[in-house]
């Protein structure tokens, strides 16, 4: 007596969900809950004049399709934030990656004893909580009593306004975020560093290469997936920047340190405008898809 | 295996009763629980205030939350989404519009006029009670209040030969020409800063300027009171009179008032203690304050300072109402005085000795009688920057006053065609069905 094939087996085959799927599924219903789902959302809120009146009554927000998009164009504000965050991006990332890759060298090299505690000091900043830095960088930044302008005091140099002169307001930025960001792009770099075999070097030597060119013509390109990966994770920080000049500058003086970030969360949690902000938010997202499409089209081998 | 497993039951029963054992906080054996939030030096002010409140009121616990200015706006508007929001808050006046609007506020009206012992309209300077009613609504009960007037050198003035402290605009030209004089070489007699609203919108008010039209959906910028009060404000940098400088590029006020290099400066009833304390000994006695000239006699100026508010949320209203008096008793605002220096909302309270000593308050007092509020929309403060933008441009010469106005003209429409929009949205006659059914 033969039993007839359970016709119901295939039929669960076909709807059978892989397991792995099952594993993944409640980071995935987090992700869809928190992140997917609030982006749509806000796509469709920059399609709106969502402000203060439709917080109130969500019948006062009306439809306005690209109009946002199009005010924003046309507001000076919106291109001078653009270009205080273009300054920052294009000025401190080059040299947060240059800082940090020489930490890494320093750190790494064979003459340095007791590594870890030379990572921890220098990844310290990295973890220092933003408000308790600033107010240290402030003192720093101080025109009459600060250790700045008294170093440069001895040089003969004026005390300079640094954090109150349109000129110097982003440059001190810059260089209060390359010192608070470098530690995380020093240890990537370490691992790539450790990564590169002892015997290229030795080799090297041997032919009589210097240490510029040991540099020039192993560490570099060696490190060349390491450094593409840290040179566009910079970049997508640095065009978002918010935190720094709003402890410490509050996007002035005169709007020298007005970020997009910043000019978006004024656009909506001061004036309320929050389909404004939204659209400056998918702004401030293509330009940061743009950035890197450019990356990686700047260095193919390193991407591939 | 007999103590994992004791262990791990131990583990759940305490997990267990932390989960159902946390009391719900607002009944603590009978008492109800006021939540306050209250904003910058006044905040930390208010908890001795609380103490004696709760003192008093033995079945009210006062939880006060003290919250830095820089963060209040986003907070409360936060609460308010988040349905979040206290029972009694500390509301600045500007913001009264912006919260009425957003239906967070408990009308009033019923409540002063049924406990008119404890909070009698009367009493409050009117114009400083205006700025709390929106639509014919009293949204909020003024707490403490402060103006605009004139400091100035008194000795720079006398050296110019003048007595008196101007009380008209020609008044106020001729005096800043004679001090120019007196001055070093290089110093400008009166600081108006170019980032600050204030000014130009003080100018506007005394020149009888609405600056909105009635219902507030459009701007009155091209009245000829407008231009006027515009060219008389752009008039003082064109004949170098006010030097073109944001705040930021100032440096030190007060070093520059004792250099003599400022000579005048508009500004409200914090910088009286802080001239105090700061100027130099021997110019104790060389500077005062005077109420503002206006265009033909003494000028108005407009009335800020904070007012508490209920919010209509609330579970606990008359609790609330009962803090409110509290805080509004003239004796009470009369020590808040002394406390933290904020200029009393009641005219009774300013019959304390105190402050009928200080001469350089006087000045306040006489102004606060001459006070009248900013248009009531919640644009407002968005307006108020467009407004100093203008100005600073026409000062600096990129624009002139013609051309200034009509561009604010079009930007403050622009910024009010949703304010249009809906006011016409209330005029159909669906809406107006709904609105009667509700």
């Amino acid at each position: 007596m033969t039993t007839a094939v359970k016709p119901t087996r295939s039929r669960w085959r076909r709807w059978r969900i892989a397991p792995g799927w099952w594993f993944v599924a409640p980071a995935l219903v987090l992700i869809v809950v928190f992140f997917i789902g609030p982006v749509i959302a806000a796509v469709g809120l920059s399609l709106t004049d969502y402000d203060l009146y439709a917080l109130a009554d969500p019948r006062a927000a009306r439809w306005v399709g690209l109009h946002n998009y199009a005010r924003m164009l046309h507001e000076p504000l919106f291109w001078r934030s653009l270009r205080n965050t273009l300054y920052f991006a294009l000025v401190g990332g080059p040299l947060t990656v240059a800082v940090s890759l020489g930490a890494a060298l320093l750190v790494n090299a064979r003459a340095v004893r007791r590594k870890g505690v030379a990572r921890a000091v220098f990844f310290a900043p990295f973890v220092t909580t933003l408000v308790a830095v600033a107010i240290v960088w402030r003192y720093l930044y101080h025109q009459q009593y600060g250790l700045l302008n008294w170093l440069l005091g001895h040089v003969g140099i004026h005390p300079i306004d640094w954090l109150g002169d349109p000129r110097w307001a982003m440059p001190a930025i810059i260089v209060m975020a390359t010192w608070k960001n470098f530690g995380y792009n020093m240890l990537i770099c370490i691992a790539g560093l450790q990564s590169i075999p002892r015997e290229l070097y030795e080799a090297a030597a041997l032919d009589g290469a210097t240490a510029w060119q040991r540099f020039r013509h192993i560490t570099i390109p060696m490190l060349g997936p390491t450094l593409f990966f840290v040179v566009i994770v910079t970049m997508i920080g640095y065009l978002q920047l918010f935190t720094e000049p709003y402890v410490m500058t509050q996007g002035g003086p005169l709007r020298a340190t007005t970020s997009l970030a910043l000019f978006m969360y004024e656009e909506g949690f001061r004036w309320w405008r929050l389909g404004s902000a939204a659209a400056i938010a998918f702004l401030l997202f293509m330009l940061i898809v743009l950035f890197t499409v450019v990356q990686r089209r700047l260095s193919p081998r390193a991407a591939a | 295996m007999a103590r994992d497993t004791l262990l791990t039951r131990l583990c759940a029963a305490a997990t267990l009763a932390s989960i159902f054992g946390c009391a719900r906080a607002d009944a603590h054996g009978g008492q109800t629980e006021l939540r306050v939030w209250a904003f910058g030096a006044e905040g930390e002010a208010l908890g001795p205030i609380a103490s004696d409140f709760e003192r008093a009121n033995p079945d009210v616990r006062v939880r006060v939350q003290a919250i830095p200015w820089t963060a209040a706006h986003e907070k409360l508007l936060t609460a308010y989404v988040g349905d979040a929001l206290p029972d009694v808050a500390q509301l600045g006046n500007t913001w009264i519009p912006e919260f009425a609007a957003l239906g967070a506020l408990e009308p009033l009206d019923m409540l002063v006029a049924r406990d008119s012992a404890s909070v009698p309209r009367g009493d409050y300077f009117p114009g400083v009670l205006a700025t709390n009613v929106v639509g014919g609504v009293l949204y909020g009960v003024p707490w403490y209040v402060d103006t605009r007037v004139l400091f100035y050198r008194t000795d720079l003035l006398r050296k110019a030969g003048v007595t008196r402290p101007p009380t008209t605009w020609s008044e106020l030209r001729d005096d800043l020409s004679k001090l120019k004089r007196v001055q070093p070489a290089g110093a400008f007699p009166i600081l108006l800063p170019l980032d600050e609203w204030a000014q130009p919108v003080i100018f506007a008010l005394q020149n009888g300027s609405l600056l909105l039209t009635a219902d507030g959906t459009r701007g009155d910028f091209l009245d000829p009171r407008f231009r006027r009060a515009l060219d008389f404000y752009v008039g003082l940098f064109r004949d170098g009179l006010a030097p073109p400088l944001a705040n930021t590029q100032i440096g030190n006020v007060y070093q520059e008032f004792a250099a003599g290099r400022v000579a005048m400066y508009i500004t409200g009833p914090w910088n009286v203690g802080e001239f105090r304390r700061r100027l130099p000994v021997e110019l104790r006695r060389s500077w005062a304050t005077a109420p503002l000239p206006g265009p033909d006699s003494a000028g108005v100026s407009f009335a800020g300072g904070s007012s508490i508010v209920i919010m209509r949320r609330s579970t606990n209203k008359a609790a609330a109402w009962r803090f409110l008096a509290f805080l509004a008793d003239p004796t009470r605002q009369a020590r808040f005085y002394e406390t933290t220096g904020d200029l009393p909302a009641r005219r009774s309270a300013w019959s304390t000795p105190a402050l009928v000593r200080d001469r350089e308050l006087a000045a306040f007092r006489e102004q606060l009688g001459r006070v009248v509020p900013t248009p009531a929309v919640p644009e407002w403060e968005l307006i108020a920057t467009r407004i100093a933008q203008t100005a600073e441009r026409a000062a600096r010469g990129r624009q002139s006053v013609d051309d200034a106005v009509a561009s604010l003209q079009r930007d403050v429409d622009d910024i009010l065609e949703k304010r249009r929009w809906l006011a016409t949205q209330r005029r159909t006659p669906a809406r107006a069905d709904a609105d009667a059914r509700r």
